[in-house]
């Protein structure tokens, strides 16, 4: 028996006034696995998270997780089921402290109250000795990780990850892409958006590349850069590595 | 904690005690009247960012709420008092939908909301149930030293509902919706809710205080109770103050309006006018008050 998928979309279409943005997608998430997301600037990659994640309403097709129809949730109930994601701009409380955002992160994420060690969540993010401060005194790349910290303290089982390395140092990359790796070794599945192909590389176990709200291509990423359609894209629109 | 709480209690002990060593008891009354109004737009704008402009319309509902409970249904004034919170409950939840606007266009749909209650209430086809335009009078129930000790109750109650929401995980989640709503989602705060329950304690608050105006004055016109002063006001005072503290509206309410009863009362005009540009100002260049200053100097307030 194949085990089941963590999630699954099939045929989503959201569209802005007429624009369509995703346009049939399809793609599924195994429980353990990281799912690159990868296409040029506009090609509907933050839309379809904010579509998993409920901030806006599918229009048409499925996103079944662990086996239940979720398309159209509010966010809060995602994040009860086990759904979180970091955001491609982060926008944390800025007037609380970088512990207290992460505190109301535990005390309403997590519907089983189970408890957290909250210092070390955010020594395992690189934020160790600044849970006093509010979260307006961290720089953008600080903000970056209280950001995938605060979907953390949640617990879940489905992350979604959105140019979490953008900006990153060699070094920061590097323990980022390490953690990344030790959440799916834990079971978690996740899917992540990023335009440094590098990353991608070390991070993913398979990619979907998305054109103009469709995927173009599944498989691993070494097949992918051999692909014509994927080059054609990519040559044409993107200017990364 | 502490400290809130001590402020807390000395301001109630103030109010409470101050009666009995100055005469004028019904200048007492509007500071109570405001302080607790100062705090209800303290938790609705301080913890979810909506800025209340027609926030007279729940202190008018309850006032005419308590009103309609002793002349209609001959209640005591303590249940009526409940009516009046009731009353103000059930048009926070009529409103709740202005919740899905934002900014400004809150402010001006809520202070259309409140008007329009004052032309329902004084309109004179309802002069049979409302007394419409000519006004209510309550002399049966009319007992000024006890009503006084309920407003002091009720402001220490709206007292507590802050210090509570000022220490308690649900006030983090109402400061973290009025931070960023979409990224208190994904903490797994139900948004719509946090807000509706911030939206109904406030109404809980003017509408009390409200209730008990109306049984300490007991004769007023629709006007009176409706009057777009009492929501100005409230704000000018919480925002002069220091919103989302404790301290900031006590102070800004004790010292606006105590200039305003000092030399505003005979050229009251001019007063309207000053705090209307203050709400600018403040908003503008002192969004967080005065006790911001104090921060700034290094002295905590709560
Ligand atoms: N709320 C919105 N209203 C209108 N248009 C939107 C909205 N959100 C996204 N779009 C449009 O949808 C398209 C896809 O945007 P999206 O942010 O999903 O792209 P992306 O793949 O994440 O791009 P990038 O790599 O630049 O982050 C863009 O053309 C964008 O302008
Ligand atoms: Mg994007």
């Amino acid at each position: 028996m194949s085990p089941e998928p963590l999630l699954q979309v099939a045929g989503l279409v959201k569209s802005f006034g007429g624009f369509v943005v995703l346009d049939g997608l399809n793609f599924h998430v195994m429980p353990g696995e990281i799912l690159g997301l990868v296409g040029p600037n506009g090609s509907g990659k933050t839309t379809c998270i904010n579509v998993i994640t409920g901030l806006y309403k599918p229009q048409a097709g499925s996103i079944t997780y662990r086996g239940r129809e979720v398309g159209g949730l509010p966010s809060h109930r995602l994040v009860h089921l086990g759904i979180n994601r970091t955001f491609q701009v982060p926008k944390p409380f800025l007037p609380l402290t970088v512990r207290q955002n992460v505190e109301v992160a535990v005390a309403y994420g997590r519907p089983d109250g189970g408890a957290v060690d909250i210092d070390a969540l955010l020594a395992s993010v690189g934020l160790d000795g600044h849970g006093g401060k509010p979260a307006a005194a961290l720089n953008s790349i600080q903000q970056k990780m209280l950001d995938l910290a605060r979907a953390l303290a949640t617990g879940p089982r489905l992350l979604c990850v959105d140019e979490l390395a953008a900006g990153l140092n060699p070094g920061e990359l590097d323990s980022v892409a390490q953690r990344l790796r030790e959440l799916a070794r834990g079971g978690m599945g996740l899917l992540v958006v990023e335009h440094l192909m590098g990353f991608i590389d070390q991070v993913t176990d398979r990619v979907i590349v998305l054109n103009a709200g469709r995927e173009i291509f599944e498989g691993v990423l070494a097949e992918a850069v051999r692909d014509r359609q994927v080059v054609d894209v990519f040559l044409g629109t993107d200017h990364d590595d | 904690m502490r400290s809130a709480l001590v402020t807390v209690a000395a301001v109630v002990a103030a109010a409470a005690l101050l009666p009995l060593v100055y005469a004028n008891q019904l200048l007492l009354f509007n500071f109570v009247v405001f302080l607790t109004l100062a705090q209800g737009v303290n938790i609705i704008y301080g913890f979810t960012g909506y800025l209340p402009f027609g926030y007279v319309g729940f202190f008018g509902a309850g006032a005419y709420g308590f009103s309609l409970a002793v002349m209609h249904l001959h209640l005591a004034p303590l249940p009526a008092l409940a009516c009046a919170a009731a009353a103000a409950v059930l048009l926070g939840l009529l409103l709740t939908p202005l919740l899905r606007l934002s900014g400004a266009y809150f402010a001006i749909a809520n202070l259309a909301a409140s008007q329009a209650m004052f032309q329902i209430i004084s309109n004179p086809n309802l002069t049979d149930i409302t007394k419409g335009p000519y006004g209510i009078s309550l002399s049966g129930v009319f007992s000024p030293n006890l009503s006084y000790g309920v407003a002091v109750a009720i402001l220490a109650a709206t007292l507590g509902v802050m210090v509570f929401l000022r220490h308690s995980r649900f006030g983090l989640a109402l400061q973290a919706i009025r931070e960023d709503p979409v990224t208190a989602g994904m903490a797994g705060i139900d948004v719509v809710r946090g807000r509706t329950l911030a939206w109904l304690l406030s109404a809980v608050a003017a509408g009390s205080i409200g209730g008990v105006f109306a049984w300490y004055v007991s004769v007023f016109y629709p006007e009176t109770v409706f009057s777009p002063e009492f929501s100005i006001f409230a704000i000018v005072f919480a925002l002069f103050g220091g919103i989302a503290t404790i301290t900031g509206p006590i102070l800004g309410v004790v010292i606006l309006y105590g200039i305003y009863n000092g030399i505003g009362i005979s050229a009251p005009q001019y007063f309207q006018l000053i705090y209307g540009v203050l709400i600018m100002v403040l908003v503008l260049f002192l969004p967080n008050g005065i006790v911001s200053l104090f921060k700034r100097w290094g002295i905590d307030v709560p």
